[in-house]
């Protein structure tokens, strides 16, 4: 009786019709077949079940039936989680028996932690770097010298989104005009704008209906950085936002630019802003740079006490990416580009980041 | 002409044109060679023995014209002449070619011409205005950026970054005086009394000095020289709201067996002493909330 069941089953789990028997009898089998292992036939049918079932050639892709196959996947999976979890379990006994002496805990890799290292990451003691940083072009701001003038203005017949988001992104930036482009040639602004002394022009690029381009062009003959833009929220989109920004000067925060590139990408976000933030307005705009995103966001801060505080996301929202930098004013065709997006190039390895 | 007849009769009415296309209001004709666009029985090249149109090509129009004397030489059929890029010596050209031709086919040449030398100037002038670039978007490439991108707003973690540095702030000074909670400074500078008053208090506890007098400085804060409880119990209800409530508890212990320390010390003192020592010392006022701790207090005494 033994010997004639054993082919039947083993039959019966390579190969098989699905119906309840079957389902039961693997499921009977996973839950109690390890653990219980009462009968020796059980075993042994199960030893010889699984010898057959998964021999060497055998894999769970070769199963035509697509119901069967599932189910053989689904169920090497979840020996496979029983597996893990089973190993989990043990560790942590190890773990826990050991008490004191048991080695720390590791910490789990993350895409921050195994960043490649770029060899353009400033030190901050870096004397050369703070030597340019002290003649660029902007060093004008950080001196104090001048105060930021920006001129917004969006690309051909915008749509009705692009316009609303021009005109949060001038209550955000303090000093911010915007203009109708009415189809003029960006290099013809460019040297009406130096003559009414604006400092910055910021250009929003729209497609079907959507912002999706930023092109922020520094005046008097200063770099020209070119940015997708995506993920924008305006105002009456986010949740749980506070009331309309004042006309007190935001403080700025830029976090995370750590190489050479985002180091001037910085700074050139820093010097659209003016020198002199007023904390009595309690407002701050965030330039957070992650995995080479900048996402931007404008909060309104309170202190709660030394170690509390709270923020209330105020402005609009957005995310950008540089897609490249050009040493003089806007001028596609023959300008100096300092950097480009490539994307074979860059985007080969995930672990290596820009900026 | 008897054979434009049949010709239309065939191809215009009943059976198949190839050049045909219809629609629901009105049938187009795709011969190249037509004048007005349109299947009609004067507009057909094939149905029209006599026939001439304009054609543009790279910028120059030239005049098409058809005869039935060449309708046996398919190859020598339409005769081309150039016209001037001048229009009104294009129009005359036209005239003069098109002289005794049926109004129509004249007045139709003439039309065409005129639509190909506008949609020209229009196209010349674009050239000259901005061009716009279409880039075109790999969709793969797309979703990819997408999804990079919300992975990178979930491991950014922004509120929290946001919040610390916010707080790096506050502890740098950056905010000046703004906030009235530079408690650090002030957390430092009780710490310190603290430390001072729990050192003394060590020696104390050797019992040695019970009882003996000492004369001390003034400035030294430590010495209380309290006599009563009652007074000691004034020092405690006199104090000053305190704005960081954290430490309180704490402090409010410290103090307490500061203040122990200091009463059994000064058993020993004279009040008169006291009572002048006190005005003269200089001593911050704390003020605490009285919760829990007077109550064993008193029950002590």
């Amino acid at each position: 009786m033994d010997i004639t069941e054993v082919p039947v089953n083993q039959d019966d789990r390579g190969k098989k019709k699905k119906n309840k028997k079957t389902k039961n009898k693997t499921l009977t089998e996973e839950g109690s077949g390890e653990s219980s292992g009462a009968e020796k036939k059980e075993e042994k049918m199960e030893k010889s079940e699984a010898a057959a079932a998964f021999p060497p050639t055998f894999s769970v892709s070769e199963i035509k039936n697509k119901q069967r196959r599932h189910l053989m996947f689904m169920k090497l999976k979840q020996e496979k989680r029983m597996q893990k979890m089973q190993l989990k379990k043990k560790k942590k006994k190890e773990r826990e028996a050991l008490g004191d002496k048991a080695p720390p805990k590791e910490v789990p890799k993350t895409i921050e932690n195994q960043r490649v290292y770029d060899e353009t990451t400033v030190d901050p003691q870096d004397e050369e770097v703070a030597f340019d940083e002290g003649t660029d072009e902007f060093s004008a701001y950080f001196n104090g010298l001048t105060n930021p003038k920006v001129l917004i203005t969006t690309s051909d017949r915008p749509r009705g989104r692009t316009v609303r988001f021009c005109e949060q992104l001038a209550t955000v930036v303090p000093n911010a005009h915007v203009y109708y482009r009415r189809g003029l040639a960006l290099k013809r602004i460019i040297p009406q704008c130096i003559a009414r002394n604006f400092t910055y022009l910021l250009v929003i690029n729209e497609d079907r209906k959507v912002p999706n381009g930023m092109v922020l062009c520094h005046l008097p003959d200063g770099p020209t950085a070119h940015f997708k833009v995506s993920n924008v929220r305006l105002r009456k989109e986010i949740k749980r936002r506070g009331k309309d920004p004042t006309e007190h000067s935001p403080e700025v925060i830029l976090n995370n630019f750590t190489t050479r590139l985002g180091h001037s990408i910085g700074r050139m976000f820093a010097a659209l802003f003016p020198q002199d933030p007023q904390f009595v307005g309690r407002q701050v705009a965030t330039f957070h740079n992650q995995r080479d995103f900048i996402f931007f966001r404008f909060h309104r801060y309170i202190f709660k006490n030394e170690k509390k505080v709270g923020i209330q996301e105020l402005g609009p929202r957005f995310t950008l990416k540089l897609r490249s930098l050009q040493k003089g004013t806007f001028d596609s065709k023959f300008g100096e580009y300092e950097w480009v997006l490539k994307r074979h190039e860059m985007d080969a390895c995930r672990r290596k980041f820009q900026l | 002409m008897q054979h434009d007849d049949v010709i239309w009769d065939i191809i215009g009415n009943a059976q198949f044109c190839s050049f045909k296309v219809k629609t629901k209001s009105q049938s187009f004709c795709r011969n190249e060679y037509n004048i007005t666009g349109l299947c009609n029985r004067s507009s057909c090249p094939l149905a029209n023995s006599q026939y001439a149109t304009i054609k543009e090509e790279k910028g120059q129009c030239f005049l098409y014209m058809k005869v039935i004397e060449r309708a046996a030489f398919p190859a020598k059929m339409w005769e081309k002449v150039k016209l001037s890029k001048n229009y009104e010596k294009a129009l005359e050209q036209i005239d003069e070619n098109l002289i005794y031709w049926p109004r129509f086919i004249r007045h139709k040449c003439k039309q065409r011409f005129t639509k190909i030398t506008q949609y020209l100037i229009r196209m010349r002038k674009l050239v000259l205005k901005r061009q716009r670039k279409l880039v075109p978007l790999s969709r793969k490439v797309e979703q990819r950026e997408k999804r990079k991108e919300e992975k990178a707003l979930i491991a950014a973690q922004l509120d929290n970054a946001i919040e610390k540095e916010l707080l790096e702030r506050l502890k740098q000074g950056t905010y000046g005086d703004i906030y009235n909670f530079p408690v650090h400074a002030f957390d430092k500078a009780l710490e310190q009394q603290d430390e001072e008053s729990e050192s003394e208090s060590e020696e104390e506890e050797d019992d040695e000095d019970v009882g003996k007098r000492e004369f001390v400085a003034e400035e030294e804060v430590e010495e209380s020289d309290l006599s009563d409880f009652e007074d000691m119990n004034e020092l405690k209800t006199s104090s000053d709201e305190e704005e960081d409530e954290e430490g309180s508890s704490e402090e409010e212990e410290e103090e307490e067996m500061e203040v122990e320390k200091k009463a059994s010390r000064s058993k020993g003192k004279s009040p008169a002493n006291g009572s002048a020592a006190r005005k003269k010392r200089v001593y911050v006022e704390i003020e605490y909330e009285q919760e829990t701790e007077p109550v064993p207090k008193s029950r002590a005494t």
